[in-house]
């Protein structure tokens, strides 16, 4: 137990899990996953998952929540129990309330909510495996989830999260970098927009150190981006393909 | 609440470079902090910032150490946003508002280390001091944020230990020696009214305000950060505002430290 | 852009230079994807522009109409309520004067009295369940949408009517035109080969009344599943014509 304190987490430029500093751990994405939901999706990053599903827009609970000019952007963020190595009490923590409330306020800047005044348009994350960036994992799941609910947006939120370890800056921190490391920055990013819809930061890191975190942090949220368009496209492939696609419109009453 | 026709004029202001209170983007109420605030607390302290107060107390109890964490103490900031304090505020359980305050406040506190906890060590593994740290603003007139984890910082500087009885039993109102700060960690939120970014926003200035960016930090490192609000920040914006932050921290703290007589 | 129709003919105009479609036509864009730029280019439906550029609002196929409109048609969603459409609803509440029916929307619509019975009812004496109760299926119109969105619904027109007995099945409401098919021949060819009476709802609710219901849930879902694939028709026929008999 106690050789281990001294073990290295970054050797000649590689990482304990093999990976280069600014390499993000390998991801998996899908959508429509829950047939229920109004649309759902899934994100992995390494042995991260979160899982996300879509309700609404609906009529908006508790009903003085309501707002008459916009739709209200409800998010939960929760832990499955079985998420990680102590059992996870059931139900809203400090933490997850917080997260809950930062990744809401994320989504506010790109749905466009007046289009459904009155409403609720609810996002129900889960993380169902844990291992560092939680967070993001949820926000990219969400970020897939609205778009295959048919929910309007002016873009695609991707996150993802830079840290400090053995003073070197390393892009999706994960294991033991995570409890062992200096500093833990998750971003949520924009790409064509340029613009940080979401930061976080703890540990101790000078300026320059945090201009390069978020340099890679928003490089790593680039790559995400792609990824999230490329889930989303996967499941309607078929129809760019199909010539007579989307023929007949007409709206006539039988 | 404050109407649309109130978010616009400020808005309008912002773009024109002024405030409707006259104060520069960058520029501070004035800071005035009163330690020992509340008598049966620890430590406490009143801060007051413009129409803004924030009284924080810091109550000590002895109890047993994190498994993970066997030979230091345990610290644990709270937050309580009363109906006292702003007619927008509900009595009933935290709310996210709430916690985030407590939360953001502090992650400024623990990841700067200024509070050595292994020195709040009392028997490894069996006894630590707890240290509480509770939030409760009088008035909110804007900028909680800041006001709040000032008001944290001075009541930890306030903070008297208790001797312990002869069973290990802290005596309440005993002086066993201060708790000592090794750094002053300090919080500066920027927020974004339109394209302009000011400091210490009151009351409406924060409502209108589309995003904000907490920024805690010490000498030569930032140690905490948060965005809220609904707007988002460009990147090159979230530089310049953490250089600012960093920046007006340096100036806050050695008001603070005038005020705390360090 | 609403109430853009596709038949209006506008004169080509000349093109700007700086004018370019980036997503061709039919192409399948995500939020945010960029579709076209330049003076040219109108949003549409599912598209909004920023900074003189057209983007996609949702997960769909581009349309672009007469060369200069750009609309995004969905994937998926929510029906939302349009003035005009044909929906078929469930009563979800009787009150002094008027109905609520869930019209699988994000709003629940309103029908009054006047609008709902076409004779003089006198409310002293009348119990308004008497003509439509909880419970009850009616297909009716939605009369308006105000921008609040409050949905008004009428039942005075001739189609407008309770429904009785039967089925009912909801299909995702972006894929209702094709159910309807062109000039209404999808829906025609289910009823031909089923000798169902067939209600579709703009809505994504299908009513569908006769001896081989079942068979006529069966061609739906079908045509719900695969509708993005090539053919749809000639398999519609030959699955119809292989149950029958």
């Amino acid at each position: 137990m106690m050789a281990e304190e001294s073990k290295k987490l970054i050797t000649g430029g590689r990482r304990i899990d093999g990976r280069a500093l600014d390499e993000i751990r390998p991801m998996a994405a899908r959508t429509g996953v829950i047939a229920r939901a109004n649309g759902s999706a899934q994100f992995a990053m390494g042995d991260t998952v979160a899982i996300a599903a879509v309700h609404g827009p609906r009529e908006m609970h508790p009903k003085h929540m309501q707002d008459p000019v916009r739709a209200y952007l409800k998010y939960t963020y929760a832990m499955a129990p079985f998420a990680t190595q102590d059992r996870v009490k059931p139900g809203p923590s400090r933490r997850s309330t917080e997260i809950s409330d930062v990744s809401r306020q994320a989504f506010n800047s790109v749905v466009f909510l007046e289009e459904y005044p009155k409403t609720g348009i609810e996002v129900y994350v889960e993380v169902l495996q844990a291992n560092a960036s939680t967070r993001c994992a949820g926000i990219n799941a969400a970020s897939m989830a609205l778009a295959d609910a048919g929910i309007p947006m002016a873009d695609l939120i991707a996150s993802c999260s830079a840290g400090k370890v053995e003073g070197q800056i390393v892009l999706d921190v994960a294991g033991e970098e995570d409890t062992e490391g200096e500093v833990d920055l998750p971003i949520a990013y924009i790409p064509r927009r340029d613009e940080i819809a979401l930061l976080q930061m703890d540990g101790l890191i000078t300026l320059e150190e945090f201009k390069k975190a978020l340099e890679l942090a928003k490089q790593g949220c680039i790559k995400i981006h792609e990824t999230l368009v490329d889930a989303l496209k996967e499941k309607y492939r078929h129809i760019e393909l199909s010539v007579s696609s989307a023929r007949s419109e007409d709206k006539e009453d039988v | 609440m404050i109407t649309k026709l109130d978010k616009e004029f400020i808005r309008t202001l912002a773009r024109d470079g002024k405030r409707e209170n006259g104060r520069r983007f960058d520029e501070f109420r004035p800071l005035k902090i009163e330690l020992g605030y509340a008598k049966n607390a620890e430590g406490s302290a009143l801060v007051t910032l413009g129409e803004t107060r924030v009284l924080a107390g810091v109550k000590l109890s002895v109890g047993t150490p994190f498994a993970d964490t066997a030979n230091e103490g345990v610290l644990m900031v709270n937050a309580e946003l009363g109906p006292k304090a702003s007619p927008e505020f509900e009595a009933g359980p935290p709310s996210a508002q709430a916690i985030e305050l407590a939360r953001v406040i502090d992650r400024g506190i623990r990841e700067s280390k200024c509070v050595d906890l292994e020195a709040l060590c009392i028997t490894p593994k069996e006894k630590v001091w707890i240290i509480s740290v509770d939030i409760d603003p009088l008035n909110d007139g804007g900028n909680l944020m800041d006001a709040g984890g000032i008001a944290a910082i001075a009541a930890l500087y306030n903070t008297k230990i208790p001797k312990l009885d002869e069973d290990g039993r802290p005596m309440f109102g005993t002086d066993a020696g201060r708790l000592k700060l090794r750094k002053i960690p300090v919080p500066v939120t920027i927020y974004k009214i339109g394209s302009a970014v000011v400091m210490d926003p009151d009351f409406e200035e924060a409502e209108a305000a589309d995003a904000r960016l907490t920024v805690t930090s010490v000498d030569g490192f930032l140690c905490a950060m948060q965005k809220g609000g609904t707007g988002n920040f460009k990147s090159d914006e979230v530089v310049r505002v953490v250089e600012s932050a960093y920046g007006k921290a340096a100036e806050l703290r050695s008001a603070i430290k005038d005020a705390l007589g360090i | 852009m609403e109430g853009y129709e596709e038949n209006d003919v506008t004169p080509a105009q000349p093109m700007d230079p700086n004018s370019v479609l980036v997503a061709n036509n039919k192409a399948l864009v995500t939020p945010g994807e960029l579709i076209a730029k330049g003076v040219d280019f109108l949003p549409g439906g599912g598209t909004y522009k920023d900074a003189g550029e057209v983007r996609s609002k949702l997960l769909g196929i581009v349309r672009l109409r007469n060369d200069h409109l750009v609309s995004v048609v969905p994937l998926s969603g929510q029906y939302m309520p349009f003035s005009g459409d044909g929906v078929i609803g469930v009563v979800a509440d009787v009150q002094i004067s008027s109905w609520m029916v869930d019209v699988n929307a994000p709003y629940i619509a309103f029908l009054s009295l006047s609008e709902g019975v076409d004779e003089y009812v006198d409310l002293q004496k009348s119990d308004l369940t008497h003509y439509f109760d909880v419970g009850d299926v009616v297909y009716a119109k939605v009369l308006s949408v105000s921008k609040r969105k409050d949905v008004k619904l009428t039942m005075r027109d001739r189609v407008c009517r309770k429904l009785h007995g039967g089925n009912i099945m909801t299909i995702t409401p972006a894929k209702v035109p094709r159910l309807i098919g062109k000039g209404g021949s999808m829906i025609e060819l289910i009823k031909q080969h089923t000798g169902c009476h067939i209600i579709v709802g703009q809505n994504g609710l299908v009513w569908m009344k006769g001896e081989k219901e079942a068979l006529a849930a069966e061609a739906v879902m079908m045509v719900e599943r695969e509708s993005h694939i090539d053919g749809l028709t000639d398999r519609i026929t030959s699955f119809l014509t292989s149950q029958q008999g």
